[in-house]
């Protein structure tokens, strides 16, 4: 048995798939973190499975979200579904139930924080709003754990004795009543022969809805019949089309609310929340705020405890790579086995995996601000700025992932509705310097700008966004061109985060992120071993001047000698950079071997490199997510392609200049 | 007079949802639909997008938007 698990955002949708499922699957408050559907199988019968669909607001084919959502329902035909709706705001999320009930599939409301509503005083009578909408109701309380267990067998009860929604007719008598009865009418034995639901094929089909009209294979003739019976709506009523059939629900939600809802006078959590706004999105203090924010996360991050952890975890990788080596040496392993062990695998992923405390917690941090509602709040006050450059507030967020790493910074771009958005903020992600460049500048800050590394390293963080902005503005006119998508956007109140679902998110990127580390990294440390151990005839080389890789690297060097780093070592190491960032200093450390690195560099040519290492392509992971989000080789291949060209000619211009002040 | 040029404190009640395409719809879905009340807030610390609640929540659109909205104060 499949249930579908529908929502507003917002709504806890995705606590309650956790409670339900007890799966891994991360809660975020900011609207629309939910980007794709996820699965997983009831606690007490794996037999039953359960899709957590993309938090919508309707079932209108308007964002990439709604489509997923719409597209499972009409093609998957779950046995039933669970709506969830958020009880102390339950008018709005109503309208999606009644779209819901039209589908004519069984299901059932699990009105959520029914605790909230209560403990400030408010009620709901279960019992009457179920009998006037036709569907079995369940109050629960999804961060508590409560009503879960009678919500799950509710459902898999409507679903198995298939209890269909016993309302359908929600209009009054009137002009849009007799609209849908008559597109009903017409459209019945079609929809029947597709298998849709009437009510929900005449009113999409009212809507205007060409995708309606080829999936049912209705002619040319009925289509006419249909729109005379709208105009007639239309002039009846004096609204428009779509206006009439949200006015007829609304009505009905307003009617029922009026007779089945309490609303508390006074919500404690509200008025908390509306003091934290007062503050958070103050007219001066906002931004400063933010600001602030941002730095002790930064700080705490990169400065403090990641920085502690990463320490820690290295010394005890050094300790592992040492006991494993005296292990080999000691059973006389073949030296080229014990150079792929030792110099390929563990040298590579060991200095990725030291990374890993810093990853997990920053996205602790990320996280925290996103299930409190403070990244809706920053995407509002952020919105005016980022229309400058052709974007909306929403592609605040997935930018400010950038400077973790890009690839779930470009995962988080399908919350945005636009294809059009979503490219331009892929495209511009990579430009917000990663963490895995940060081994790369503290190593070039600390051999060439000892004095200046705080200044160098915020330069460089500033120039990423500066390049970006002109990126924007460039292609803004040119490959972008088309109108940004309406920000309409629900402001969540703010709600405490619970710890299982920040535990829950920690434990999936740390996991995400040694998935990449044994695999992808893995790979591209072995391929990089091999390449550097070996000649092109294949026999080992004692001298890696002589390898693969330096071949390689040799042919493309003349390709950085303006940018005054032509060595065949640095294009080497740079080669090893689409592996993973990180790769560029171990490289650089393994082709130096004693020789010092001032002794391949100059200052000046030193900024040029970190500047090119700055914009050159995203690490093989990004692209790989970079070309799953676009469905498209081609367009990832002509971002990589470009993000390169921006990079070579941002290095040329500041080798310059800076050749000149000096 | 439309939705933007009322000050933050203000109460108002939707005459008609001007816009179109996915913009006009989106409005539709979430309840700004004639006859609708609700009370402007505030304006974002750069001065738009604007915040609305209605209908028991809160609500942000830009200001371009809300001149689409025609409104009278209450």
């Amino acid at each position: 048995m499949i249930l579908a698990l529908v929502g507003n955002q917002n709504s806890g949708k995705t606590t309650l798939f956790n409670a339900l499922t007890g799966s891994n699957q991360h809660v975020g408050n900011f609207p629309g973190v939910t980007v794709e559907s996820k699965t997983g199988f009831l606690k007490n019968d794996r037999k039953i499975k359960i899709v957590d669909l993309p938090g919508i607001y309707s079932l209108r084919p308007f964002s990439g979200e709604e489509i997923v959502t719409r597209d499972f329902i009409l093609n998957h035909k779950p046995d039933a579904i669970i709506n969830i709706a958020d009880a102390t705001n339950l008018e709005r999320n109503l309208y999606l139930t009644l779209q819901l009930m039209e589908l004519g599939i069984p299901m059932v409301l699990a009105l959520n924080m029914m605790d909230e509503v209560r403990n400030n005083g408010g009620t709901v009578n279960i019992r009457e709003l179920s009998r006037a909408l036709g569907i079995p109701i369940v109050p629960i309380s999804a961060i508590n754990n409560e009503g879960i267990s009678e919500l799950m067998d509710r459902a898999v009860f409507v679903g198995s004795e298939k209890i269909f929604p016993s309302k359908w007719d929600i209009c009054d008598d009137g002009p849009v009543h007799r609209c849908i009865h008559a597109v009903t009418h017409i459209v019945e034995h079609h929809a029947r022969k597709a298998g849709i639901s009437r009510r929900f094929a005449a009113i999409h089909l009212i809507e205007g809805e060409d995708e309606m009209a080829s999936r049912l294979g209705i002619n040319a003739n009925k289509i006419e019949l249909i729109e005379h019976a709208v105009i007639e709506m239309e002039r009846e009523t004096g609204f428009d089309r779509n206006e009439a059939i949200a006015d007829m629900r609304y009505a009905f939600i307003e009617k029922i609310c009026k007779d089945t809802v309490k609303k508390p006078k006074i919500s404690k959590e509200k008025l908390r929340s509306d003091r934290m706004d007062h503050v958070l999105t103050h007219r001066f203090l906002a931004i400063p705020l933010f600001i602030l924010i941002m730095f002790t996360v930064f700080f705490l991050t990169f400065g403090w405890i990641g920085n502690t952890l990463s320490s820690w975890l290295s010394l005890g990788i050094d300790a592992l790579t040492g006991w494993v080596d005296a292990v080999l040496t000691d059973f006389h392993i073949n030296p080229v086995m014990q150079g792929l062990v030792i110099d390929g695998i563990f040298t590579g992923v060991g200095s990725v995996l030291s990374f890993l405390p810093l990853v997990v917690v920053l996205f602790f941090f990320l996280s925290l601000l996103e299930d409190t509602g403070y990244m809706a709040r920053v995407a509002f006050f952020m919105d005016k700025l980022l229309r400058k450059i052709g974007l909306s507030g929403k592609s605040f967020v997935p930018m400010l992932l950038g400077f973790g790493c890009s690839v779930p910074a470009i995962m988080a771009t399908r919350t945005l509705s636009s294809e059009r958005d979503k490219k331009l903020t892929i495209l511009l992600i990579p430009y917000m310097s990663c963490t895995a460049k940060i081994p790369i500048y503290t190593l070039f800050c600390a051999s060439f700008f000892p004095r200046y590394a705080a200044l160098v390293m915020t330069g460089l963080y500033f120039g990423g966004m500066v390049v970006a902005v002109l990126v924007a503005l460039l292609t803004k006119k040119t490959l972008f061109q088309g109108k940004p998508i309406p920000f309409v956007m629900e402001l969540p109140p703010y709600r405490l985060p619970s710890l299982k679902s920040t535990l829950i998110l920690m434990w999936e990127k740390a996991r995400s992120f040694l998935q990449k580390a044994f695999t992808v990294i893995f790979l591209a440390t072995v391929i990089i071993w091999f390449l550097q151990s070996f000649d092109i005839r294949l026999n080992l080389v004692h001298d890696s001047a002589n390898s693969i890789l330096a071949v390689l690297g040799k042919w493309i060097s003349p390709l950085f000698v303006p940018l005054g780093f032509g060595d065949w070592r640095i294009a080497t190491a740079l080669i090893s950079g689409f592996t993973a960032k990180e790769a560029v200093v171990s490289t650089l450390n393994v082709l130096l071997g004693n020789l010092s690195l001032p002794s391949l560099f100059t200052p000046l040519t030193a900024l040029s490199f970190l500047t090119f290492t700055l914009l050159y392509t995203p690490c093989v992971a990004a692209v790989a997510t970079m070309k799953k989000e676009l469905h498209s080789g081609m367009k990832t291949f002509g971002m990589v392609v470009f993000q390169c060209m921006v990079a070579w000619i941002t290095a040329f211009v500041v080798y310059r200049i800076a050749s000149i002040i000096s | 007079m439309t939705l933007n040029e009322l000050s933050p404190g203000e109460r108002g009640l939707i005459i008609r949802v001007g816009g179109q395409g996915p913009l006009r719809l989106r409005l539709l879905d979430m309840g700004l639909i004639s006859k609708t009340a609700f009370t402007m807030v505030k304006r974002a610390p750069l001065g738009d997008p604007i915040v609305l609640t209605l209908r028991g929540y809160t609500l942000t659109i830009r200001e371009e938007d809300a001149m689409q909205i025609e409104v009278i104060k209450q």
